[in-house]
């Protein structure tokens, strides 16, 4: 893979020059960007930093080390100095995780470490014979010299930004994150740093959600006009952190609440942290003359061609995800309710958590990436967009069941 | 405007028709008249003439989000629709309007169209703030005139009918031709009786369906009435009160646009109603239909595209008859007055009666249909002798017997997202054939996929861009797919020298490699031979 790189590696076509000023005479690295094209043929980007041969080899290797806490190989997120990966797409000796979320969290690595309250959710995803550690959060870790220690994302349980400090430089990896109230997980904390790598997946201004306490009632009032008309409410909701959200918020006294199998795996380890939710029951276990007419069944998006639906009779269908703030989104699922909630940080959120970390370089990754760097930079921040995600791209829905 | 956006709003949540025509029902049922005929007026599709140019409609919306031009550009390509991205970008709303649809309508957005550009930016302005955010986006939906809600004619017919009492044949004929939206007339159109006074007014048309399964399965061949399938502009020549009026199946008075036909309604009698194609025709047989656009596309008709490019209309059938609506009559009883009618009119008339095809047998017919391609007909109608003429598209009485389709094994090599609905998907894609080695462009085609194999080539799109021109990808050579299509044309205009005529997807042929496409030797094959 690396000869692949290698062999393919191709100064593009653009590089930073806003980036190299921001940094003026001090500047060691200039990004470039190298497209790299994958064995499936997809196409990425990575930024390839070099260092001007001024100082000597070593004390080259040593400044490159400290500009470059964090590099992009065909792996993932690569801290040289600490040797160790953030949410590495493959396999590696160790791995620093930001969340649970499939996306985030390869099987396979040797040792694993993560936020305390990540950790019954990595080793459910994961298995039990990898290594897993965790660390409370603001606690630290000597990793070969870099202090490496988790800080609330918001995002789901367990969720964290990694702070990572090595010979006075201090980059944030925010992973996925959300500043509006959920009960589920700890709030987001602002953490300062000089290069933040942020999360983009709504980084258009079309983004803005509405309090997370309205979109929870009108998935109440829906749920009350099904059962009026007659009819189950099926609401999709991912798995892992959304269902659970929905769960902690919305009025459980309306009727019973059932779950897919995917679900109710995580309602247990959310129960076992200590997350307060309703009572839920396993859909398949239910017995054969179960009433469907006055429940919520929550489920996986994925779930919605399932022949496993048809068990609920006539039933309406909801889903609940930030795509469902563009119309052609909602309309393209064929489902009958759309509601706008998401467990990502919308654009005036991303601004301001952006701004919160006063950090003098940022990195946008996922999703939107180009414009809101663009706009960061209009502005005046030195940002880039970098993808380190494997998959290609996600610009949209479109891949079926992304996580937002 | 509150209901109004509320019913946008319903209608536009959910995919269910009888959901979708409760909204609309309650709406007729409790809006004052005079909002219920702009209502039907928007939601069947009619819409003013555009009144502001959307690149001002953008400049104001950017100065009001305050964000710079490329960021409403990156978002209007992520949501696929100008009203909503606009309604999206919008300052979060603080108020909400209690004027009626009437109005903001009349008032305010048909006003707009003799005011300078200053006071229309105002106004705009001014009426985005005084906007909750369903209502601007439902305010937005009317201004650059895209509803696109999944409401067909024939649901609000169904709705008003629910509203009101009043048949929905009788309801969809009241929503023909040329009305104004007014209160008189929302009140008429509800009324249990009604004088109709409109002397325009066209009917309902009746519509086929494609025959489905054998032919043979509709039983004795002397039953049914059989025509050639003709491919023009279906049309209602109307002569009523000395005047003529020429209407298209979209509702369109076409009069000004076929002088010839014009001159022809002054040789029917008084009160008839002719339903037929208007086709352009030389020497007792049609035109390809793409001369047929080069008329269309012009504004002034000179005496030589008139003489080079005539048309007539091919009559099929009778709807009025001596001021009397016959649709009830049988088939072969307005077959008959047609011919009468045409025959009066003489040879110069401009006006044939399509003509009948006869046979003993479906086996019969089915040879004679081989002749469609050479006649440039698209098969044949069958119609159920002794039938009425119904209203709209209907199961049973009329047929459509088309010939197979042309196909061919395409490469896909461009693809640009979608509108609407399809946003930030790629679904409108290019396809290319192999000549001298190279692929050519040869036709664009959107439609055919099912939105599970849509998704499948979004992401495969997205994974094998090899460059991009704006919205538009260049991808690796790889799908191929077979290509449906009606007719094909030289044209000079189209890099590989060939036109086709409702090119579509017919299969994603995934047993077959970019190499095993068709090359463009097959396809010219294909053209008819050069005049």
């Amino acid at each position: 893979m690396q000869a692949a790189f290698d062999a393919l590696f191709d100064a593009r076509v653009g590089s930073s020059p806003q980036a190299a000023r921001a940094r003026g005479a001090s500047c060691r690295g200039v990004i470039l960007f190298a497209l790299y094209t994958n064995s499936m043929g997809r196409v990425f980007s990575v930024p390839v930093h070099f260092a001007r041969m001024e100082s000597g080899r070593a004390g080259m290797l040593a400044q490159l080390a400290v500009d470059n806490l964090l590099q992009l190989n065909p792996n993932g997120l690569y801290c040289p100095a600490g040797d160790f990966y953030l949410d590495p797409w493959n396999p590696v000796e160790r791995a620093v995780i930001t969340h649970a979320h499939a996306d985030h969290l390869c099987a396979g690595s040797k040792s694993y470490l993560s936020a305390l309250p990540c950790e019954a959710l990595v080793r459910a995803r994961v298995g039990v014979e990898a290594a897993i550690e965790s660390l409370a959060y603001s606690e630290a870790r000597n990793i070969n010299g870099v202090r490496v220690s988790f800080h609330p994302a918001g995002h789901i349980l367990g969720s964290a930004q990694v702070r990572i400090e090595y010979q006075g430089q201090v980059w944030v990896v925010s992973g996925d994150y959300k500043l509006a109230p959920d009960p589920t997980c700890t709030g987001f904390e602002a953490v300062r740093c000089h290069t933040f790598i942020t999360e983009s997946t709504f980084g258009l201004p079309i983004f803005r959600w509405q309090e997370p306490g309205e979109t929870l009632a009108e998935i109440n009032a829906w749920w009350r006009g099904n059962q009026q008309t007659g009819k189950a409410s099926v609401l999709f909701a991912y798995p892992l952190g959304k269902a659970q959200r929905v769960l902690a918020g919305i009025d459980s006294s309306i009727g019973p609440i059932y779950t897919h199998g995917a679900v109710e795996k995580f309602n247990g380890i959310y129960r076992e942290s200590g997350v307060n939710l309703p009572a839920t029951q396993y859909a398949r276990s239910a017995p054969p003359k179960t009433d469907w007419m006055r429940a919520l069944i929550l489920a996986p998006p994925m779930a919605k061609t399932s022949p496993w639906l048809r068990r609920f009779g006539d039933f309406s269908t909801g889903m609940a995800s930030g795509w469902m703030r563009i119309r052609g989104t909602r309309r393209r699922r064929s489902i009958d309710r759309g509601f706008v909630l998401s467990d990502h940080a919308d654009w005036p959120a991303l601004l301001s958590a952006i701004r919160g970390s006063a950090a003098e370089r940022v990195w946008v990754t996922h999703g939107y990436r180009a414009p809101l760097a663009r706009w960061l930079v209009e502005n005046g921040v030195d940002a880039d967009a970098i993808e380190i995600r494997f998959a290609g791209e996600q610009e949209s829905d479109a891949a079926g069941e992304v996580e937002a | 405007m509150r209901a109004f956006a509320d019913l946008y709003a319903a209608l536009d949540e959910t995919t269910k028709t009888n959901a979708k025509i409760a909204a609309m029902s309650r709406y007729f049922g409790s809006a004052p008249p005079e909002d219920v005929a702009w209502a039907v007026h928007f939601l069947i599709g009619r819409r003013p003439k555009r009144l502001i140019p959307t690149r001002d409609l953008v400049d104001w919306a950017i100065e009001e989000a305050g964000i710079p031009e490329w960021l409403f550009g990156e978002s209007y390509q992520a949501v696929g629709d100008l009203a909503e991205t606009i309604a999206l970008l919008l300052p979060s709303a603080s108020a909400t309007s209690d004027q009626p649809l009437r109005y903001w309508v009349e008032e305010r957005l048909l006003l707009m169209r003799d005011w300078d550009d200053a006071a229309r930016r105002e106004s705009m302005i001014e009426a985005w703030r005084a906007m909750s955010d369903r209502q601007r986006f439902a305010w937005n939906k009317l201004i650059t005139g895209e509803f696109r809600v999944g409401v067909s004619q024939s649901l609000v017919v169904r709705a008003l009918a629910q509203a009101s009492g009043v048949d929905a044949n009788v309801l969809a004929h009241r929503l023909m031709g040329d009305w104004q939206p007014t209160a008189d007339f929302a009140t008429q159109i509800l009324a249990k009786e009604t004088a109709d006074a409109d002397v325009s007014r066209p009917y309902p048309f009746c519509l086929a369906y494609p025959l489905e399964g054998e032919v043979e399965g509709l039983g004795n061949v002397h039953d049914w009435q059989i025509e050639w399938k003709w491919d023009g502009i279906r049309s209602q020549l109307i002569r009523r009160e000395w005047r003529t009026f020429l209407w298209s199946r979209g509702e369109e008075l076409i009069t000004d646009r076929f002088p010839e036909l014009a001159s022809a309604g002054a040789l029917l009698p008084e009160g008839t109603v002719l339903d037929g194609e208007v086709l352009p025709w030389k020497d007792g047989a049609p035109l390809p239909f793409t001369q047929m656009q080069r008329r269309i596309g012009r504004k002034e008709l000179g005496a030589r595209i008139l003489a080079e490019v005539p048309v007539v209309l091919l009559a099929f059938d009778l709807l009025e008859h001596n001021r009397e609506d016959v649709r009830e009559r049988p088939l072969e009883w307005r077959r008959a007055e047609l011919e009468r009618i045409v025959a009066a009119a003489g040879p110069q008339s401009h006006l044939v009666a399509s003509p009948l095809v006869t046979g003993t047998s479906w086996e019969e017919l089915k040879s004679t249909r081989d002749q469609a391609r050479s006649r440039g007909v698209e098969g044949f109608m069958l119609k159920r002798l002794g039938s009425p003429y119904r209203v709209g598209r209907r199961r049973g009485d009329w047929w459509k017997w088309k010939i197979n389709p042309y196909s061919v094994d395409a490469v896909l090599i461009y693809a640009q997202p979608g509108n609407g609905r399809r946003a930030s998907l790629f679904t409108d894609y290019t396809f290319g054939v192999w000549d001298q080695g190279e692929l050519v462009p040869f036709a664009k085609a959107y439609s055919g996929l099912t939105d599970d194999e849509i998704r499948q080539v979004d992401a495969f799109v997205r994974n094998n861009t090899i460059e991009k021109f704006g919205p538009v990808r260049r991808v690796k050579p790889e799908l191929v797919f077979e290509l449906a299509f009606e007719a094909i044309q030289r044209s000079p205009r189209h890099r590989s020298g060939i036109a086709v005529r409702f090119p579509r997807m017919a299969r994603w042929r995934t047993d077959k490699k970019a190499e095993d496409a068709d090359t463009i030797e097959t396809i010219r094959a294909l053209l008819p031979p050069e005049p």
